[in-house]
């Protein structure tokens, strides 16, 4: 039984078929890719997992509880973490304001009116916000507004406020895409590094075949919303069905 | 001290500083000069607008300025604080305690209905709700559809709410002033100091609203150093990841909301305690929009921001409306009659009843040139000094420049 279960979802809009009886299980403590060709129903997917959408039939078990119909904060309280395409983070806000904001929500839960106190009562949060970001080695910019950083560090900023609220299940959709090698290969690192060290469980969905490969314990292909073969990487990687289906155009 | 930084305690002291000594600052020229006549504001009536509306656009700035959401109808909830103060007055006594109690009471309890119905929607339609029922409201209160509907007076149309003599004013003893008062110490009462060309004018009102205005901005320092306060900007930055954070962002919607329906209710409140009469003019959408005009022009978002503009709205409008032809002549009458003609054709458009063109001109260049408002305004000149001090230090060569 793994830590995500999800079972015979489908998704319509219109006349589209968007996912079409979707199978997936993802271990715990494994990293588990979502590969697909555009419009495979990778994000469509992923939206239901966080509560974005919801499926017209199927059914979501996050470790043994279902998500179906909770709102995407209820999830993410729930212990589910969303890394963006493009990283939301909050780029009015200095970098520790982008950090304890996720540690206030993992300690007090959705809300909490603490509209009289003070930071300077809160310093186990601040110490908890530090200790992060020294770890993405970030601290020395804890001060700087988040929308003036570069995309590489604003990404590993949308990671730090993922990890600082220790989730039991990390989704990443496309975390390098739009970015340079140099940067891609720090993403690599980073997620590794998270991986042996955390142990957090991963579903990530990718189009660089190079970060799946060097990631992923298990791979998930989908094409056309239907799930078309799931395995380990080196069945994946020489498996007909999918480099007709996938890897045959991207050239591996 | 007070758990403020050292930075906010000053801007702090300064403010109590200013509103506690405005009486004398605010009135630089002799009174019977004609510089005196034209431009002091410091008399009882206008400075009690000063912090009243202080209050009410500090209150505003906290759910405009922090979580982004613009309120197109908050004089509603002045103009029901005012309503719930008058009507204390009329049932109880012209004690205003209990009627300014229930003006923050009522503001927040109407503010927690309209708030969950219009914070189900963001943005351009959030503003739309807002102006919708204070309009609602005002339609109500101006023909006292309440009122008719139960065979009463609630709100007494357009006439106004006041106090009457045959109101039953259940707690008013035999002694008790006949107009608002704070355990005897009269509203309207106040001592006047003469020395030399001057009279200044301490009047009792004007010290409880101050006092007031003071725990306002305390409060709204508080509440923006807090957590509280750092959700509120969250939102305004970035309400996706607020949700991915697991946060439910309603609740906050709220509170900043009903808070700052309180806000407006303790100044309706305190409106009505410096005069006990109010009307539905009061909650018009015109009256709506001069606070989101105050607060623009003091800086969205600033801290000490909306008191400026709602002070320097408030002067406008007392100063510049009182100028009239006569006075320009008269400070014109050193020049040529055709030039004092000419200028006072050119300015006349602009003073008197004209005083929102002047208004007007004044909103465009701080929208265009300060976008940050009066506050962007200090930092730079802020900034220009500090400059130039640094430049001259580096002229020394006593220290490297930066």
């Amino acid at each position: 039984m793994g830590i995500l279960e999800v079972k015979g979802i489908n998704k319509r809009f219109g006349g589209l078929q968007a996912l079409g009886d979707v199978n997936l299980s993802v271990q715990e403590n494994t990293v588990h890719a979502i590969i697909g060709p555009n419009g495979a129903g990778k994000s469509t997917l992923l939206n239901v997992l966080v509560g974005k959408l919801i499926p017209d039939s199927g059914s979501v078990m996050f470790d043994g509880k279902s998500v179906l119909g909770l709102k995407p904060f209820e999830i993410t309280q729930m212990g589910i973490s969303r890394v963006f395409q493009t990283p939301e983070i909050f780029i009015n806000l200095t970098v520790m304001e982008n950090v304890l904001i996720p540690c206030f929500a993992k300690r007090d839960g959705a809300y909490r009116l603490h509209a009289l106190e003070s930071f300077a009562s809160e310093k186990d949060m601040i110490e908890q916000a530090e200790k992060m970001l020294e770890e993405v080695n970030m601290l020395d910019k804890r001060h700087m507004i988040a929308s003036s950083m570069s995309r590489g560090d604003k990404r590993r900023l949308e990671m730090a406020m993922c990890l600082v609220q220790e989730p039991r299940l990390l989704l990443l959709d496309e975390p390098t895409a739009g970015m340079a090698r140099a940067d891609t290969e720090n993403t690599i690192q980073l997620l590794k590094d998270i991986r042996t060290q955390r142990g957090i469980t991963m579903a990530i969905i990718e189009h660089d075949m190079n970060v799946v490969f060097s990631l992923a314990d298990r791979i998930t292909v989908l094409a056309q919303g239907m799930p078309l073969v799931e395995d380990t990487p080196d069945k994946i990687k020489n498996h007909p069905k999918v480099r007709e289906a996938y890897l045959g155009e991207a050239q591996v | 001290m007070l758990g403020l930084n050292s930075h906010d305690l000053k801007m702090f002291i300064v403010i109590a500083i200013l509103t506690l000594a405005a009486p004398i600052l605010l009135n630089p020229f002799p009174d019977a000069s004609a510089l005196g006549e034209s431009f002091n504001a410091g008399y009882p009536a206008l400075m009690q607008r000063f912090v009243i509306f202080g209050i009410l656009v500090i209150g505003f700035n906290l759910l405009f300025g922090l979580t982004g959401y613009l309120s197109f109808g908050h004089a509603a909830f002045l103009g029901i604080g005012s309503y719930a103060a008058v009507w204390m007055f009329k049932l109880l006594s012209y004690n205003i305690v209990p009627a300014i109690l229930l003006s923050v009471i009522v503001a927040g309890l109407v503010s927690v209905v309209i708030g969950y119905v219009s914070l189900r929607r963001s943005g351009i339609y959030f503003s739309i709700l807002t102006l919708a029922f204070a309009q609602m409201m005002y339609a109500i209160a101006y023909s006292d559809l309440l009122g008719r509907m139960f065979g009463i007076t609630v709100t007494n149309g357009e006439t106004g709410l006041q106090v009457y003599n045959d109101d039953p004013q259940i707690l008013m003893s035999a002694g008790d002033p006949t107009v608002p008062h704070l355990f005897g110490i009269t509203m309207n009462g106040s001592s006047t100091w003469n020395v030399g060309g001057w009279s200044f004018i301490f009047q009792n009102g004007y010290y409880l609203s101050a006092i007031f205005m003071i725990a306002a901005f305390y409060l709204s320092i508080r509440i923006f150093r807090s957590p509280f306060g750092l959700m509120l900007r969250a939102i305004k930055s970035n309400q996706t990841r607020m949700h991915y954070t697991g946060l439910n962002t309603k609740p906050y919607m709220l509170a900043a909301f009903v808070i700052s329906g309180m806000y407006a209710g303790l100044a309706g409140g305190l409106l009505s305690a410096m005069d006990p009469l109010t009307g539905a003019e009061r909650m018009f959408w015109t009256a709506s929009g001069e606070i989101v005009v105050m607060s623009i022009l003091g800086g969205v978002g600033t801290l000490i921001g909306p008191v400026l503009g709602a002070g320097l709205i408030k002067y406008l409008e007392n100063i510049v409306s009182k100028i009239n032809d006569g006075i320009l002549h008269n400070w014109f009458a050193f020049m040529p009659d055709w030039l004092d003609n000419l200028l006072v054709t050119i300015i006349h458009p602009f003073i008197g009843k004209g005083w929102h063109l002047t208004l007007g001109l004044l909103f465009m260049a701080v929208v265009i040139f300060l976008p940050g408002g009066l506050v962007e305004g200090g930092q730079r000149i802020g900034r220009l000094f500090r400059r130039k001090k640094s430049t001259d230090a580096a002229n020394g060569a006593t220290k490297p420049a930066e």
